[in-house]
């Protein structure tokens, strides 16, 4: 033994070892696993969410120095982004101005004209500040951000935005920073709403507050107007910033401003994803949809096909989500974009294993314990999964040595994702399989045990050709037996998804609690400022609240660390900037009443907070500079006070100012104000979501073919070649089924009868072999010439014509196996009528104390439901013989007719039909011949007629023989019986079904032409059928007419078909179906000879016609199967077979129809029109179509495959299936 | 890619339609691929385009998808054929599940092209090299479907050479005479792809042939 194959049975053993365990405790194992994907994504808390805004982290001003660009060590809390000097610093000096105290005498607008107008002369004092010292002269100019041309496309932007020089952003812009323009700008609100529109607003970025908190509108009660100027500089320094804010501080003295001044806030943008990337990135995931579709399509054969694709997308998924965790977890960030890497990810990782592992289990045999089957479909992978996985595992190595960044992380995450993945497929995914499986085997039992409830269990016995037939396997109904839960799973796949959407409001649900989910982390992450922007909403509403001095909500990164324990020092630290205020002489008047309140809360502190989260990286934007994935420093702010006295705000109003109406609904308008953003932003939600369902909707819609079981859906019959997921190599459990073969004749199959219990077929040679369609055993060869009939000629020489019966019964008893129950009604009769043996026989048992008269015993039946405790005849006389020297005489066939000269076997036989134990064979000559089935003897001759016999119908007792030249034949099968006992094989079974006469040896049966229909048909007539005391013949010369078989008189001539007829049905319940060469197939009423319906199914002729109780199944030429609504003639489905799969049909119950093809028959359901089983007759696939097929009372169906006969019973599989 | 396969098998009746509706269905995704991958080659300017077509919404100029178009259609009925010539039909792993991975795959290939940064070019030709030849051993194994890579391929490099040449389009920093030298081995790993769905969506018109030489 190899090292390999050591290898390989130890693999192949720990996984059978591996299987058994994960089947003896699914619900630990799940606990197990669920509690370690959850440790494994414990870490993934800390990685932002999608969605969230920039992330913080805040340092000391005094402290300050610029992070170096290496990583040094472990410094704790420092994020990894914190490297390098920042984008840019920012200044903002806020300013908050107010014209106090309020007189009555001043209009709105002066509101903020004066206060506006201040910031010009504050703008030159920053401009124009310089800081010397020993290290040198600096101005503004020296440490600003140089700004060049605005980004090509925001050429409107000229106006308000600088452009070569230094980024510094005020109010002031709007008016080229002039004064004059200023005060000669009639209306400045028109001026500021020009750009309103934008987003984010001017407004905002030139103000440096959000809008609405600037206090420039004609609505502002609190009288306080504030504004920003935001210097942009590129290097920091201390110094240069210290100075000016003493100068700033000196000149305009905030009284009451408690703000810290000690902390810098480091923001780190996100990278941003336009719509040009997020056009590659939706396609790769609609690309991974599509491959996971396709994937779990496969899943077959198992209790729920759903919850198998789910586990395999969870186990995936999981997997995913916990390399990534186990990555964070060792300090492996991701720097890579995860939402791009993800899909790739999923289809390196993939879902093959969890595929193959399905597979593999469920093709193991069904009726193994649900442990030993895991175990056993585990084992048998395991060597093919180790493969993979080595292999995978191989080319992750490889990809890890081209030792580019991106790619080793890729690796490093691919590995950790296999080794995960590979886990959990072991682990979860091969218990809830386990799980799965064993629901199904519970369905099954359940579904099962009435059915074999009330079965004794069947006799054991050796000889099986001569006892009773073996008790019939359940009746064939028990596959139609469909609990209505299963019926729901069969339905098509859209409704059942639309069913199961519908029954339990998934979607609704699901959507809901993501949402809450969604918005519940991001309120507590606050990403975007919600809480402060409440906050702001509140202190809108109380002026003097100062709701924000909590301290902003801890972000979700880094800030929380620094956030938490700083206030209550700081302030300590830092108090409120002197209380000596240089006093303004504006403001040196004691404030009336109505002074209107300059107030500095905390959320002033950090005023930046309030923009939008876009508001930084827009700006830089303007200038080409992206933001993304860098930071930028927010320097403390520089408050400033101004208080203007009304004088001056009168000295600078615009002749205009006071034109302008006073305001008239200025409450309504604010709150409509704010009221439409939420709508806007509940409207954006709503479209979004509409969209979203929409956009699955389409993409099921597209995804799912749409039609179920129509016109054209290909079910691949499956070659033996390539089974079902060819590519894993495994085939469906075929060893449920295995065909019997039949095998004996030389030449291929060319007529084929049974009467459920005896089964006659001929070959082209035209011998004919008689079998018992239980076991399969020949029972009788009839050779079409030669050795039997020099027999026979030997025997009528020795004994006379009229001990012939006695003797051919006897010979039967004793030689041929045969039919247990006919066989020991038939002794009987012969010993009543035969007392007197001849000579020749002495030395045969004396069997008459065999005799049991008592027929009441025998439970009524019938021959298609044999008893089931069938009377055990043949032992009895297996045993009399055995005491008894067998004698070995061969055959012994007698001619009852007159005819003194040996039939030619030279003619072939075209017809053949089998009833009771006779069979009827008509042959190329025109001879009708009736022979023994049992025996093999030739009980009777007719050769009226000289034209071939096409076609044979036998009912009751009589024959119909259809000619080639268009006439038809009736024969009446007379028995002579001495007591004029005429047996009944059984009592009657179904309905009106008359039974069939058991003709026993010694009967004189004679075959007699009663009446002969000349002209019946123009042309040859090709298809003989009858039932229900009629006999339909369908011809080449397109009609269809209907006999009686009593007194052979046409009822009915039909006319439809515009071909000849090919295929015909008729059965007990009077309905005929007829199909033509013109593709067409009608409905008859036979009662009145009317058409019921009339369909165009097929392209080529109709080949095969069956009905069921509620539709019609027709084959063509055209290798489709159509399924019609039999009431209405409309046409349900069709299933396309592959070519050359031959036309022959059978139902073998209301929802089972078995069709045969190139080797093989296949089962389909009915109902739906799936592909249940494909049963491969034979080793070598090709070259042999099943062209004959009968379907046996007892499920088993019998069909020609070559030169063999093949006897398949219908699989418990498919009871399975059901 | 593809989806369309499996409903459009009712009008598949006469060859020629099926040829044509396998034609249009290849143009189409490779007009789609073209669009998208193009997009991310924009992204990070590597190829430049004139700058007025910039601005389009194609983000490329006009003429680039319907030429992939064309050529995935060419290829996709192109495999098959060779296939069914050859007498060696395609019968490794032909579901559309793995034609999806294929695809991924691909655009994943020219993922890494055009966002992962490499120390040098020599370095990314090798690896996409042997990403194109992964791609291939994964989803094809047949020698047919190498040899015509290659020699498309090939083709296609000397065609983007003179397009180049000529001046109708640029790389930003070409290192194999005009171009990148990884572009041979996207183009491999598309023909690979295009093939792929070609042999797959083949599957329906090859039943359909058996149908019809059996009515004959």
């Amino acid at each position: 033994m190899t090292l390999r194959e050591q290898l390989r049975e130890k693999i192949s053993a720990a996984f059978y070892r591996h299987g058994l365990l994960c089947a003896s405790y699914p619900v630990p194992i799940i606990l197990f696993t669920s509690a370690s994907i959850l440790t494994c994504c414990y870490p993934l808390l800390r990685l932002p969410l999608p969605g969230t805004g920039p992330v913080e982290f805040t340092t000391g001003v005094r402290d300050y120095s610029v992070p170096s660009h290496e990583p040094q060590g472990d410094l704790g809390e420092r994020p990894d982004w914190y490297r390098g000097p920042p984008v840019a610093y920012i200044q903002q000096v806020l300013v908050k101005a107010a014209v106090s105290p309020w007189d009555s005498s001043l209009v709105t607008v002066d509101v903020f004209r004066s206060p506006l107008g201040r910031a010009f002369s504050l703008l030159e004092e920053i401009r124009n500040h310089v800081h010397s010292d020993s290290s040198g002269v600096r101005s503004l100019e020296t440490l600003c951000l140089q700004v060049t041309d605005l980004f090509p496309g925001l050429r409107r932007m000229q106006s308000v935005l600088p452009e070569h020089g230094c980024l510094l952003v005020s109010p002031g812009n709007y008016w080229q920073n002039q004064r004059e323009l200023f005060d000669s700008d009639p209306d400045l609100l028109k001026t500021i709403q020009k750009h309103e529109p934008q987003r984010p607003a001017h407004l905002d970025l030139l103000f440096g507050v959000p809008g609405k908190y600037t206090g420039v509108s004609h609505y502002n009660k609190k009288k306080v107007v504030t504004y920003t100027m935001t210097l942009v500089l590129s290097r920091y320094d201390a110094r240069f910033l210290g100075s000016l804010r003493a100068r700033l501080k000196q000149l305009h003295p905030s009284a009451n401003c408690s703000l810290r001044d000690d902390h810098m806030v480091h923001v780190h943008f996100k990278e941003e994803i336009g719509i040009a990337e997020l056009i590659p990135l939706v396609t790769t995931y609609i690309i991974l949809f599509a491959y996971i579709y396709f994937s779990t399509r496969k899943i077959d054969m198992v209790k729920s096909k759903w919850g198998l694709a789910l586990a395999a997308v969870v186990t995936v998924l999981s997997s995913l989500l916990m390399s990534v965790g186990l990555c964070t977890l060792f300090g492996l960030t991701p720097t890579l974009n995860g939402g791009e890497i993800f899909p790739y990810l999923v289809v390196v990782i993939g879902l093959e294993n969890v595929l193959v592992l399905t597979k593999s289990v469920v093709s193991t045999p069904v009726d193994l314990e649900v442990k030993l089957r895991i175990a056993q479909g585990l084992s048998n992978e395991s060597w093919s999964i180790m493969k993979n996985m080595a292999t995978e595992l191989c080319i992750i190595l490889i990809g890890y040595f081209t030792l580019v960044p991106a790619i080793q992380e890729f690796c490093l995450f691919a590995v950790v994702g296999l080794v995960s993945d590979f886990f959990l497929q072991m682990f979860f995914f091969t218990t809830v399989l386990s799980i799965d499986i064993r629901r199904m085997e519970l369905a099954d039992l359940n579904r099962r045990l009435p059915a074999e409830a009330g079965l004794p269990p069947p006799k054991p016995g050796p000889l099986r050709t001569r006892e009773a037939p073996p008790p019939p396997r359940p009746s064939p109904h028990t596959i139609t037996l469909q609990t209505p839960a299963f019926r729901n799973l069969r339905l098509p796949k859209r409704l059942r998804v639309v069913y199961f959407l519908a029954r339990t409001r998934l979607a609704q649900r699901i959507i809901m609690v993501g949402t809450v989910i969604w918005i519940g982390i991001l309120v507590y992450t606050d990403p975007a400022g919600i809480r402060t922007y409440l906050a702001a909403q509140v202190s809108d509403q109380s002026p003097l609240g100062d709701p924000g001095g909590g301290g902003l909500p801890p972000h979700l990164g880094v800030a929380p660390v620094f956030r938490g324990g700083d206030p209550t020092s700081t302030l300590g630290i830092n108090p409120a900037p002197a209380p000596t205020p240089i006093p303004d002489n504006q403001s040196q008047e004691a404030p009336p009443p109505s002074v209107p309140q300059i107030t500095w809360g905390a959320e002033d502190e950090e005023g930046w907070r309030r923009l939008s989260f876009r508001h930084w990286p827009s700006l830089f934007s303007y200038y080409n500079i992206t933001l993304a994935k860098r930071y930028i420093s927010i320097l403390p702010v520089i408050p400033v006070t101004v208080h203007l006295s009304p004088q001056e705000a009168i000295e600078t109003r615009h002749p205009q100012d006071t034109k302008h109406p006073p305001p008239s609904i200025p409450k309504v308008a604010a709150d409509i104000q704010t009221d439409l953003t939420l709508y806007k932003v509940a409207a954006l939600g709503l479209a979004a979501g509409v969209l979203l369902v929409l956009l699955l909707f389409c993409l099921y819609r597209v995804l799912c073919p749409r039609n179920y079981g129509q016109n054209g859906v290909t079910h691949g019959r499956r070659r033996r070649g390539d089974l079902p997921c060819d590519d894993y190599g495994y085939s469906p459990p075929v060893s449920e089924i295995s065909p019997l073969l039949l095998r004996g004749h030389s030449m291929d199959i060319e007529c084929l009868a049974s009467d459920g219990m005896l089964l006659a077929s001929c070959c082209l040679a035209g011998q004919i072999r008689v079998w018992d369609a239980q076991t399969g055993d020949c029972l009788t060869v009839i050779p079409n010439h030669g050795g039997c009939w020099e027999q026979r000629d030997g025997w009528e020489s020795v004994s006379g014509a009229a001990e012939t019966e006695c003797l051919g019964s006897e010979a039967h008893g004793s030689s041929i196996s045969g039919d247990g129950l006919s066989e020991g009604e038939g002794y009987p009769l012969r010993r009543r009528t035969a007392p007197s043996r001849p000579t020749l026989f002495t030395d045969q048992p004396d069997l008459t104390p065999l005799i049991d008269t008592n027929f009441a015993d025998q439970p009524p039946s019938h021959l298609c439901t044999p008893p089931r405790e069938g009377f055990d005849f043949g032992g009895l006389v297996e045993r009399a013989y055995m005491e008894h020297e067998p004698p070995s005489p061969s055959a012994y066939p007698s001619p009852s007719s007159a005819s003194s000269s040996p039939p030619s076997g030279a003619h072939s036989v075209w017809a053949m039909e089998l009833r009771g134990n006779l069979i009827a064979a008509g042959r190329s000559s025109g001879k009708l011949e009736l022979w023994d089935a049992v025996e093999g003897s030739l009980r009777c001759i007719n050769e009226d007629g000289v034209s071939g016999i096409t076609a044979l119908a036998f009912l009751n007792n009589r024959i119909v023989a259809a000619r080639l030249n268009g006439s038809l034949d009736f024969f009446t099968v007379e028995i002579n019986k001495p007591l004029g006992l005429l047996q009944y094989r059984g009592a009657p079974g179904r309905g009106s079904m008359p039974p069939s006469p058991c003709y026993s040896s010694e009967d004189v049966i004679s075959c007699q032409l009663t009446r002969s229909v000349q002209c019946a048909h123009q042309k040859p007539i090709t298809v003989l059928r009858a039932a229900a005391g009629r006999v339909v013949a369908g011809s080449q010369d397109h009609t269809v007419r209907v006999y009686r078989l009593e007194d052979s008189c046409c009822l009915f001539t039909l006319q439809g078909h515009s071909g000849g007829i090919t295929a015909i049905y008729i059965d007990q319940t009077m309905v005929l179906a007829s199909g033509g060469q013109d593709g067409a197939i009608c409905l008859w009423d036979v009662l009145t000879g009317s058409r019921v319906s009339h369909v165009y199914g097929h392209r080529g002729d109709v080949t095969s016609l069956v009905c069921t109780t509620s539709c019609v199944i027709s084959s063509g030429l055209d290798d489709l199967i159509c399924i019609w609504d039999r009431s209405t003639g409309i046409k349900l489905y069709s299933i396309q077979q592959e070519v050359g799969c031959g036309a022959s049909l059978g139902v073998i119950s209301e929802s089972l129809l078995v069709t045969g093809g190139q080797g093989c028959v296949s089962f389909w359901d009915l109902n739906f029109g799936d592909l249940l089983q494909t049963v491969y007759l034979g080793q070598s696939s090709d070259g042999q179509g099943v062209r004959q097929l009968l379907v046996l009372d007892n499920a088993a169906i019998i069909c020609d495959f070559g030169s063999e006969l093949s006897l398949v019973y219908v699989p418990s599989v498919l009871e399975k299936l059901d | 890619a593809g989806k369309g396969g499996e409903p459009l098998i009712y009008i598949m009746y006469n060859r020629t339609t099926n040829l044509l509706i396998r034609g249009a269905l290849l143009f189409s995704v490779g007009v789609f691929l073209a669009l998208v991958l193009n997009l991310l080659q924009v992204q990070r300017n590597v190829t430049l385009f004139p700058p007025d077509v910039i601005s389009s919404i194609f983000s490329s100029a006009w003429w680039v998808p319907p030429c992939c178009g064309t050529a995935s259609a060419m290829i996709g009925l192109l495999y098959p054929c060779i296939d069914s010539h050859l007498g060696e039909p395609h019968k490794f792993k032909r579901e559309w599940s793995s034609v999806m991975r294929c695809v991924a795959v691909f655009v994943g290939i020219n993922h890494a092209s055009a966002k992962v940064d490499f120390a040098n070019n020599v370095q990314l030709s090798l690896t996409l090299a042997a990403l194109s030849v992964g791609l291939w051993w994964t989803f094809d194994r047949s020698r047919s479907g190498f040899g015509l890579g290659v020699s498309i391929a090939l083709l296609a490099t000397l065609a983007t050479q003179l397009l180049v040449y000529n001046g109708v389009f640029q790389y930003t920093s070409p290192d194999f005479l005009y171009i990148r030298s990884w572009l041979p081995c996207i183009f491999f790993a598309g023909v690979i792809t295009m093939g792929n769905i070609g042999r797959q969506l083949a599957l329906y018109e090859y039943k359909f042939i058996q149908e019809k030489t059996h009515q004959d």
